[in-house]
């Protein structure tokens, strides 16, 4: 049981180290994913938001993690 | 020819992510073979590829039954979550905020685990390095099952993506013969920049197309998404760079 714990968790570190870069990643997808859905925006406008998103969010965590460790 | 050209991101993709992962596999398989000799180190570095082969066998099928655009968006996500990851380190590890990736600090760290866990068990060492090694192979395998499902299913180019993976465990092995001690002259942090660059931009291409958008240029655009990606983190590193006081430079 430990093992398959331990395994499980080394399996959700794969994907997920710090915690505010995965919560927006799936934020935006899942904005994106509903607009579109619903009609509120074409797929096309959507993509560009997408990568428009994930620069931001990227930059974002990059210049928060960066803050952290100079303090 | 065609589809050569079009597998080609994806092969080179799966090739360098499956690189590094091969590397760090190799790494804990030696360290385990040090402390415990050959035998113990590749009978748990076989039992760990048979726990992958049964893995894949099984739970591979199930993908072909998942619609493809529903199958895009989730295999997007997922990429986007891995290869985010992977870059954000690199930049920060770029940028000499974290520090670089050593094999042989892991070598070193992994010769002193196995020991310790001997020590505080009754197990005998060769077991505690079998079940290392196996450990081992069975977590940077699924790395490797999984960036080789994720860039090969959403066009059906499983096979050649396996095959670049495939390619890169045979350079390790290979290169790991030969040396006989961890690959420590790997460019591993500029590897992982590129991987993570690389499966940022195949991420963002099969979340576009799960939501439905036909990407200008179609598969071309992967490599426009990673130039824009790289110019981004080359960017960023340098932006973060701790700035030298004028006390720290040298006269």
């Amino acid at each position: 049981m430990k093992a398959i714990a331990a395994a499980l968790k080394e399996l959700f570190g794969l994907f997920v180290d710090d915690g505010s870069l995965a919560a927006g990643i799936l934020a935006l997808v899942a904005v994106l994913a509903a607009l579109v859905h619903f009609g509120k925006i074409g797929a096309t406008l959507a993509t560009g938001l997408l990568v428009a998103g994930l620069v931001i969010v990227l930059a974002e965590t990059v210049r928060r993690s960066a803050r952290g460790r100079r303090d | 020819m065609v589809i050569a050209v079009d597998a080609l991101p994806a092969v080179s993709a799966a090739f360098l992510a499956s690189f590094v992962e091969f590397v760090e596999a190799f790494t804990i398989v030696l360290a385990a073979a040090s402390v415990a000799g050959w035998r113990a180190a590749l009978t748990g570095a076989a039992t760990g590829l048979a726990v992958l082969v049964v893995l894949v066998a099984g739970l591979g099928p199930l993908i072909l039954l998942v619609p493809i655009h529903a199958l895009q968006l989730g295999i997007g996500v997922l990429l986007l979550l891995f290869g985010m990851r992977w870059l954000r380190k690199a930049i920060l590890r770029r940028a000499g905020l974290v520090a670089l990736h050593d094999e042989t600090h892991t070598f070193d760290e992994e010769t002193r685990a196995i020991t310790r866990q001997a020590l505080a068990s009754q197990r005998t060492t060769a077991a505690i390095a079998g079940i290392t090694a196996c450990k081992g192979v069975v977590l940077e395998g699924l790395e490797v099952v999984f960036i080789v499902l994720a860039i090969g299913s959403g066009k059906g180019l499983i096979l050649p993506a396996s095959l670049g993976a495939l390619a890169a465990g045979g350079l390790v092995v290979i290169l790991g013969l030969i040396v006989h001690k961890p690959l420590t002259r790997v460019p591993e942090n500029a590897l992982k920049l590129l991987v993570g660059v690389m499966l940022t931009a195949f991420g963002a291409f099969w979340v576009g197309e799960g939501l439905g958008a036909d990407w200008p240029g179609g598969d071309l655009m992967i490599l426009a998404l990673a130039a824009l990606f790289l110019a981004l983190a080359l960017a960023l590193a340098q932006a973060v760079r701790p700035r030298r006081t004028a006390s720290e430079v040298e006269p």
